[in-house]
């Protein structure tokens, strides 16, 4: 399934704290995680979770370490340290405010369509607002 | 096993590929090659053969142009050059090139003979005044073309270039006045932050990109020197053979050279930097590596002196701006280090050292401050005393906070990134403060 580039961006970040907080994980794991919890339907370009931990890093968000795999290759690991758990805790207030919020807004769309006196036929969710 | 032999072949290649991209450290390239044999190793076992598993995994990898464009933006230290600052060029031809040279000598020429028609037309004070206003322009314009300017930062650094020029030459300094020769020490500053504008194509807001100027500001400097010492042999050697036979150099060495190669020089040396960055980025990191245990041993040689001088009601303000010297050496070493530090390493015997040099610092500003109150106090508001005290306080307040940050940074309570952040959201602040000096000491102390 395709998802818009600047949703996957804006979740990248709350996905890999929320990942991390389940214990310490490297790229390839973290990238399997995401997909098999979005059931296959959400997958990322591999290459740009790189980048993506590193910014997360030099802002102190989490921690990395350099193992070996089973096999013995070098494996970087990376592991959230409190100032990303306090990071993690705020993305999470804001996304729950912008689900809710969307709840809200599917739940009206249905009850109009499911109405009689609906005033529009169910207009179709394609415009989106800003997001913060 | 013929096949995993090739698909060996076919990782190393890859990895080599990746390594070639310069945004990507080798760590980076062990971390992406561990992820991309998970990935084949997955999708082998589901099935897929060695040469379409390797595909499929490259594949998802992603563009690596993109790749490495995002591992630029994450770590901007690594290369602050074309990658991050210029839209991806089509294709690289010597032509653009050319025309960027062509652009360089005119800006060049063009900034010696502004000097030179300065020198000609202007009387002593006046071109002291406007010396900045003659060369910046140029070096504005170089860099404002080479990142494509919007129209809309053009006019309003223009703007700023001609208030600046209106104050600078409408003010009845008084010639043997210090708020004259405070307005042109000041008016650099806010040229070279004007400068730093165009160098960002606009986006000073941006952390990355100020520091990126920081860095360019420093090679800049080193450059220049470099070009100096080089301009100085050859006048030499020139002078010395023109002599044996009777010809003087010295008028043409004051009439026309150094007018026309002084500001020269310095496109030229913004050209090298721009063009040749790779060759010496590392100089001005390296000199704060070797000066920053120096300048401490010597900042505690001060404070010992300064501790058991007794009274030093007697020294003059020549004290206060010596500190402003000190702390400024001490900022532009702690800055560039910053600017060169690899934001993911761990912290080390170097921010010890660091932390060190800042705080001895800050005690022998505090020490020579306190020793001085009174004076301080007595000396009333002169021009020369607000600015270097003001100054002083600026320095100060950057350096304190630096300090806090790097023991923060040691302490693993903070990032690298806060204390990185601090120092490009701080510069502005010596810009304000150049221009109200330029802008507001001439009114407030009658011109004297």
């Amino acid at each position: 399934m395709h998802i818009d580039k600047d949703l996957v961006a804006a979740s990248a970040t709350p996905l890999v704290l929320g990942i991390l907080a389940e214990g310490q994980s490297y790229g390839y794991a973290i990238a399997k995680r995401v997909a098999d919890l979005s059931g296959g339907r959400m997958s990322w370009t591999d290459g740009m979770l790189y980048p993506l931990l590193h910014r997360l890093e030099r802002h102190g968000l989490v921690e990395a370490s350099w193992g070996r795999s089973e096999s013995g290759r070098r494996r970087k690991h990376y592991a959230l340290t409190p100032a990303g758990h306090e990071a993690l805790a705020e993305r999470r207030r804001q996304w729950d405010v912008v689900a809710e919020t969307l709840g809200e807004v599917w739940r009206t769309l249905s009850d109009g369509a499911a109405g009689a006196a609906a005033p529009r036929p169910a207009a179709g969710p394609a415009t989106a607002g800003g997001t913060a | 096993m013929s096949g995993t032999d090739a698909l060996e072949v076919q990782v190393d290649r890859w990895r080599d590929y990746v390594r070639r991209h310069r945004a990507v450290a080798p760590d980076d390239v062990d971390e992406m090659t561990d992820h991309l044999r998970e990935r084949i190793d997955d999708l082998r076992a589901a099935g897929l053969d060695d040469d379409e598993a390797f595909l499929v995994a490259v594949k998802r990898m992603g563009r690596l142009d993109a790749v490495s464009a995002e591992f630029a933006r994450a770590h901007s230290e690594r290369l602050w050059k074309q990658l991050v600052l210029l839209p991806d060029s089509p294709a690289p031809d010597a032509d653009p090139a050319r025309r960027e040279l062509a652009v360089v000598v005119g800006c060049a020429v063009g900034a010696g003979l502004a000097v030179k028609a300065g020198s000609t037309f202007l009387d002593e004070t006046a071109l002291l005044l406007n010396l900045g206003l003659l060369v910046a322009p140029f070096v504005a314009a170089y860099l404002g073309w080479k990142r494509r300017l919007a129209g809309r930062t053009v006019a309003a650094l223009l703007a700023g270039a001609v208030v600046l020029g209106v104050v600078l030459n409408t003010y009845p300094f008084d010639p043997a006045g210090s708020t004259l020769l405070l307005a042109a020490l000041h008016a650099p500053v806010v040229l070279w932050a004007f400068v730093g504008v165009a160098y960002t194509g606009g986006r000073w807001r941006s952390p990355d990109r100020r520091m990126d100027f920081v860095r360019f500001t420093g090679e800049l400097a080193v450059y220049y020197v470099l070009l100096a010492l080089g301009g100085g042999v050859l006048v030499g050697l020139t002078a010395g053979l023109f002599s044996l036979t009777g010809l003087d150099l010295e008028p043409a060495m004051e009439q026309w050279i150094l007018p026309l190669c002084v500001p020269g020089a310095f496109l030229v040396a913004a050209w090298l930097v721009e063009a040749k960055q790779e060759v010496v980025e590392n100089i001005a990191p390296v000199l704060t590596r070797v000066f920053t245990p120096l300048t401490t041993l010597m900042l505690l040689a001060c404070l010992v002196v300064l501790a058991t001088a007794g009274d030093l009601t007697t020294v003059d303000r020549e004290l206060l701006i010596l500190m402003d010297g000190v702390l400024l050496l001490v900022l532009a070493l702690v800055l560039y280090s910053v600017s060169a530090r690899d934001p993911l390493r761990r912290p080390g015997l170097f921010d010890g050292l660091q932390l060190g040099l800042v705080v001895v610092a800050l005690t022998v500003d505090a020490v020579a401050l306190t020793a001085m109150l009174t004076r301080i106090a007595e000396f009333g508001a002169s021009p020369n005393k607000v600015a270097a005290l003001g100054l002083n306080l600026l320095l100060a307040v950057h350096l304190a906070r630096s300090a806090w940050l790097l023991l923060g940074l040691l302490r693993h309570r903070r990032a690298f990134g806060d204390l990185e952040r601090w120092q490009t959201a701080y510069l502005p602040v010596y810009a304000a403060w150049a221009a109200f000096v330029v802008v507001a000491f001439g009114p407030s102390f009658v011109f004297a």
